[in-house]
């Protein structure tokens, strides 16, 4: 078997005062390319600590991550992450924040004119280049989420990494987000593991949702196939009967199964 | 402000059509109407105030000391006694007779000189601390203990090493204004976000990069608040030193004129130092403002 991403059985452990604590026990997973996975758990289950295994900033303690038949082994552009927080370089633009990653990904490869179309490209596919000129701490904290985007996508990433990446936004600014990534997923057909735990943003992107259960050593519960036709229009979501049983059955194993223990 | 409030409300509606946008140009840096009237009228707005307390102090302090058997002299019987002192700062008769200019740099050169090595090995060491965790809590304490020196406790020790005027004066305005540069840019360092680094580990920074398009400016804000804090600390050793070191430069006159009992020039004196040690911080805030982009506060 050889998928184009593959988790293969990653335990992590962290250590905290001498006491070493599971966090993942033996997590496999398959993710073909073009396909867009969303990893649903609840909050401290180690869903975050998984896509930092994938982007090779955490190490697993055993088993490995193997992406376009190549083992991880440390960071890199070809596993690009947006981070919940956007980590937009305050004392950059958002060109120059941009620009930062064309130039170390392509800074052999493109022209110094090339660099420049293929950053305002990336730009342009998150709507931003009205705000090319313009510091983080100028624009909104949707925006900036989208500079963000822009920045993993200018990468060329073999996989984009979402880590929550909506988390920190109100409802309206998430629901245009959400359309965006949706619709850059389709033009660019990139492969996407995104962190969430919005049960309709999962039903809504993906296209198959996984399911955690509750750390410490949280392991994959249940694995969820989301059969609905791309594009998906949020408004028809609501009449298509099957939009609501997948969420259905995502709320069912997240409260009725596995419910979060009093915090 | 209100000028500022003005850019950031209207960019902040974007957000809402952004989702259906087509492509768009890069915008034009614009020139908004009204703009000029608006900055007068700050400049206006912060100018007046400042002038209408001095005023004020000015004759509170005429109306106290304006009796001219009083000790301490008004602001009138200054202006007579140091009419040269304040209306020619360039007037130089050789030795010690020179006009406040003239003292005025001497001392600004030796803080330049002293000053400059502080920043530097201070950035260096700061740099080099922050990022060593042993090392902070090795010689944190040692920092915060020797910070606390005042700089007039150091001059003592400067002129048993270096036995003259010139070095030890450097000396002592190194030695006081290090500190809170190592201890700010240690605690740059110290706090790095680490989602900053995480973004040059995903991008496979070299050490070197990862040193100057990430650590630097992340840690510029916070240099520049120590550099802040050094200068006028410098300002204050050099002014104290001089009075004990002799020679030439605004703290020896001021010690000078008060052997000579000419307290209104020592008066003159005294706003020459304040405003030379404002200018001091205003400048190294506005190069702060420079080196960070906008990212510190000056």
């Amino acid at each position: 078997m050889s998928s184009y991403l593959s988790i293969e059985n990653v335990s992590v452990t962290f250590q905290r005062a001498g006491v070493v604590s599971d966090v993942l026990r033996s997590i496999s997973l398959a993710i073909e390319q073009g396909e867009y996975v969303s990893i649903i758990g609840h909050s401290g289950c180690g869903k975050s600590t998984l896509l930092n295994v994938v982007g090779g900033l955490v190490a697993p303690v055993s088993g490995g991550v193997i992406l376009d038949r190549r083992e991880v082994a440390g960071p890199g552009p070809e596993r690009a992450i947006v981070f919940q927080n956007h980590s937009l370089l305050p004392w950059l633009s958002c060109y120059e924040n941009v620009r930062l990653a064309v130039d170390k990904v392509f800074g052999r490869t493109k022209s110094r004119a090339e660099r420049h179309d293929w950053t305002m490209h990336n730009l342009q596919l998150v709507q931003m280049t009205h705000a090319a000129a313009k510091r983080p701490g100028e624009i909104s904290g949707g925006m900036k989420q989208r500079v963000g985007i822009a920045r993993a996508l200018a990468m060329e990433p073999k996989v984009l990494l979402l880590d929550e990446p909506f988390g920190a936004l109100d409802a309206l600014t998430r629901a245009s987000l959400q359309e965006a990534v949706s619709e850059i997923h389709a033009r660019v057909g990139c492969t996407i593991l995104m962190i969430t735990h919005d049960v309709d943003e999962a039903v809504f992107l993906s296209d198959r949702i996984v399911m955690m259960t509750n750390g410490p050593a949280a392991i994959i519960g249940e694995i969820l196939d989301i059969v609905l036709p791309r594009p998906r229009c949020r408004v028809a979501m609501l009449e298509e009967p099957r939009f609501n049983q997948y969420r259905q059955k995502v709320l069912d194993f997240l409260y009725s199964r596995h419910a979060a223990r009093a915090a | 402000m209100t000028v500022l409030a003005a850019v950031k409300s209207d960019a902040l509606p974007e957000v809402a059509s952004q989702s259906s946008a087509a492509i768009v140009k890069l915008p034009q840096p614009k020139r908004r109407p009204g703009r000029h009237p608006a900055f007068a009228g700050q400049v206006l707005a912060s100018v007046v105030p400042p002038l209408l307390v001095i005023t004020l102090i000015l004759i509170v302090w005429q109306i106290a000391c304006g009796d001219p058997a009083s000790l301490f002299p008004g602001p009138l019987s200054i202006w007579e006694q140091s009419r040269e002192l304040i209306v020619d700062p360039f007037f130089n008769r050789g030795g010690v007779d020179k006009g406040l200019f003239w003292h005025v740099s001497t001392s600004l050169s030796r803080v330049a000189i002293g000053f400059s090595m502080a920043a530097l090995a201070g950035v260096l060491l700061g740099v080099w601390i922050g990022a060593n965790k042993w090392a902070l809590r090795a010689f944190d304490p040692v920092f915060q203990v020797l910070r606390t020196v005042p700089p007039l406790a150091w001059l003592p020790i400067s002129l048993a090493l270096f036995r003259e005027a010139q070095p030890s004066a450097l000396f002592v305005i190194f030695i006081t204004s290090i500190w809170p540069v190592i201890i700010n840019t240690a605690v740059g360092i110290r706090n790095l976000p680490q989602d900053y680094l995480n973004v040059g580990r995903v991008l496979r920074l070299s050490s070197a990069e990862m040193f100057f398009r990430i650590m630097a400016p992340a840690a510029t804000p916070y240099i520049f608040t120590g550099l802040r804090i050094g200068i006028g600390m410098s300002w204050l050793a050099i002014v104290a030193s001089e009075m004990l070191l002799g020679g030439v430069g605004i703290g020896f006159f001021i010690w000078d004129q008060y052997n000579a009992s000419r307290i209104s020039d020592i008066i003159v004196a005294l706003i020459w130092v304040g405003l030379v040690g404002y200018a001091l911080d205003r400048f190294v805030a506005l190069l702060g403002r420079f080196a960070s982009r906008g990212t510190a506060a000056s």
